[in-house]
């Protein structure tokens, strides 16, 4: 009776201990030495695991850098500060101006004309196989917030039919850019004074037409910029902010308020 | 019976009529879980081969010399200990001696620690009785005989990704009613061992 209780007590105990013992003497034996510098990389980063650098997360990221296959400031959420811990450690400089999303679209279903009464699966990616979505604009922001679904931070938020990004939440992890089937979001630097609103790769008469508030191409504020940063491309403004010094003339001159 | 006779027939029985995944439906959560790509299943089986045989070998004489015929019934429990301790210790060596295969296997090797597969093939061969050989070439047939499933069913499965599917039927329902009917096939091999 005692012995038929006591007997697999001992046998599983000692099975067990063996067992631990072993695992522990093992571990301690046959450690492998993880690279020292690799480690203290990892130990630089947030820990979000998002993939906003390309690589499987924080872990692949550390090594990569570690083998000086990736450059340091590739980390999204980490910013500035790890991007500066990691440039220390590796004792490089780095550009550390952080990014944040901003939707490239001034319009909604009030400003910019509706093509068609939309009635599907309220996702953009689907209503923009649909003739290219449901407003008449086919470069604009469609609505159904298929970026406010697949931001990871809350950073943004739909109001009145469009996405507002909250750019102290926002870390530039590009999300929403690859979420948005129009290409509407694009990263600008944090903090950027002068922005271009819209998306609008078409010129003239049938760009005012659709929407009130969108970019005809005409060159205005490239004429008006002091600084050459702004360029017309493919007919619509963009800012190239290593040069722009927001004085504000390219605003002054956009007479379709598209430059904010 | 001379000891090769016996022995191809366990390793034909392993693979073919008492297929782990396809007729006893141990290891389904890996069967269904990495056999998305031929590449991750291959690896997957590989790892889990590798820890059948050698628990097999740990667990046979634990069985046969500490349990025996007293304390059957700590079988499945002492099993579990020693195996999710085999697969760690493994891990660990592997990780020191031979970092290409440890790279190559990844995470399979940990996900195995507690594949009923691995606890099935062991706890098979002692209530069978096998002796020490015999059971060791049961565990590689039911290694092998898990390798040719998971492979077979990544084709299938590779197919399925293009395939023109009912709504209803998308993702995890079809892979059920593919993996029945690659079962289904495998019950005609029932008839070679009579």
């Amino acid at each position: 009776m005692f012995g038929n209780i006591f007997w697999p007590i001992i046998v599983v105990g000692i099975i067990g201990l063996i067992a631990g013992l072993g695992l522990a003497l093992a571990s301690k034996f046959m450690a492998v030495k993880t690279d020292e510098k690799q480690e203290k990389i990892r130990e630089c980063l947030p820990g979000a695991n998002c993939g906003a650098c390309g690589y499987s997360g924080c872990d692949g990221y550390a090594e990569a850098v570690a083998n000086g296959e990736a450059e340091p400031n590739k980390c999204a959420p980490g910013g500035a500060a790890s991007a500066a811990a990691l440039a220390e450690l590796l004792g490089v400089s780095v550009d550390t101006t952080p990014m944040v999303a901003f939707v490239k679209c001034g319009g909604n279903r009030e400003i910019t004309k509706t093509k068609y009464g939309y009635d599907g699966f309220m996702s953009c990616s689907a209503a923009n196989l649909l003739y290219g979505g449901p407003l008449s604009c086919e470069y604009g922001c469609i609505g159904f917030g298929d970026c406010y679904n697949a931001c990871p931070f809350g950073a943004i938020e739909m109001k009145e039919g469009k996405p507002v990004i909250c750019p102290d939440k926002c870390v530039g992890c590009s999300k929403c850019v690859n979420a948005c089937p129009k290409g509407v979001i694009t990263l600008v630097p944090k903090g950027a004074k002068v922005l271009v609103k819209c998306n609008n790769k078409k010129k003239g008469a049938p760009v005012v037409k659709n929407c009130n508030v969108s970019c005809i191409g005409c060159g205005m504020c490239e004429r008006a910029c002091p600084n050459n940063a702004v360029k017309v491309v493919d007919n619509l403004a963009t800012i190239d902010y290593n040069l722009c010094t927001a004085c504000g003339k390219c605003k002054e001159a956009c007479k379709r308020n598209v430059i904010i | 019976m001379n000891k090769v006779t016996a022995i191809t027939s366990i390793l034909l029985a392993g693979i073919l009529t008492n297929n782990m995944v396809l007729s006893k439906f141990l290891g389904i959560c890996p069967f269904l879980g990495v056999s998305k790509k031929v590449k991750t299943a291959l690896s997957m089986s590989i790892a889990v081969t590798l820890v059948m045989v050698i628990a097999s070998a740990v667990t046979w004489p634990i069985d046969t010399y500490i349990l025996k015929q007293d304390y059957n019934y700590l079988q499945t429990v002492v099993f579990i200990l020693v195996i999710a301790a085999i697969v760690q210790l493994i891990e660990i060596v592997l990780k020191k001696y031979i970092p290409p295969i440890y790279k190559a296997l990844g995470i399979y090797l940990p996900l195995i620690t507690t594949n009923c597969a691995v606890l099935g093939i062991t706890l098979i061969n002692v209530q069978n009785k096998l002796d020490f050989v015999s059971s060791l070439f049961n565990a590689l047939a039911a290694g092998l005989g898990f390798m040719l499933a998971m492979i077979l069913f990544a084709g299938v499965r590779e197919k399925l990704e293009t395939a023109d599917i009912p709504e209803f039927l998308k993702g995890l329902p079809i892979t059920l009613v593919a993996a029945a009917l690659v079962s289904l096939s495998f019950l005609g091999f029932a008839g070679i061992g009579g």
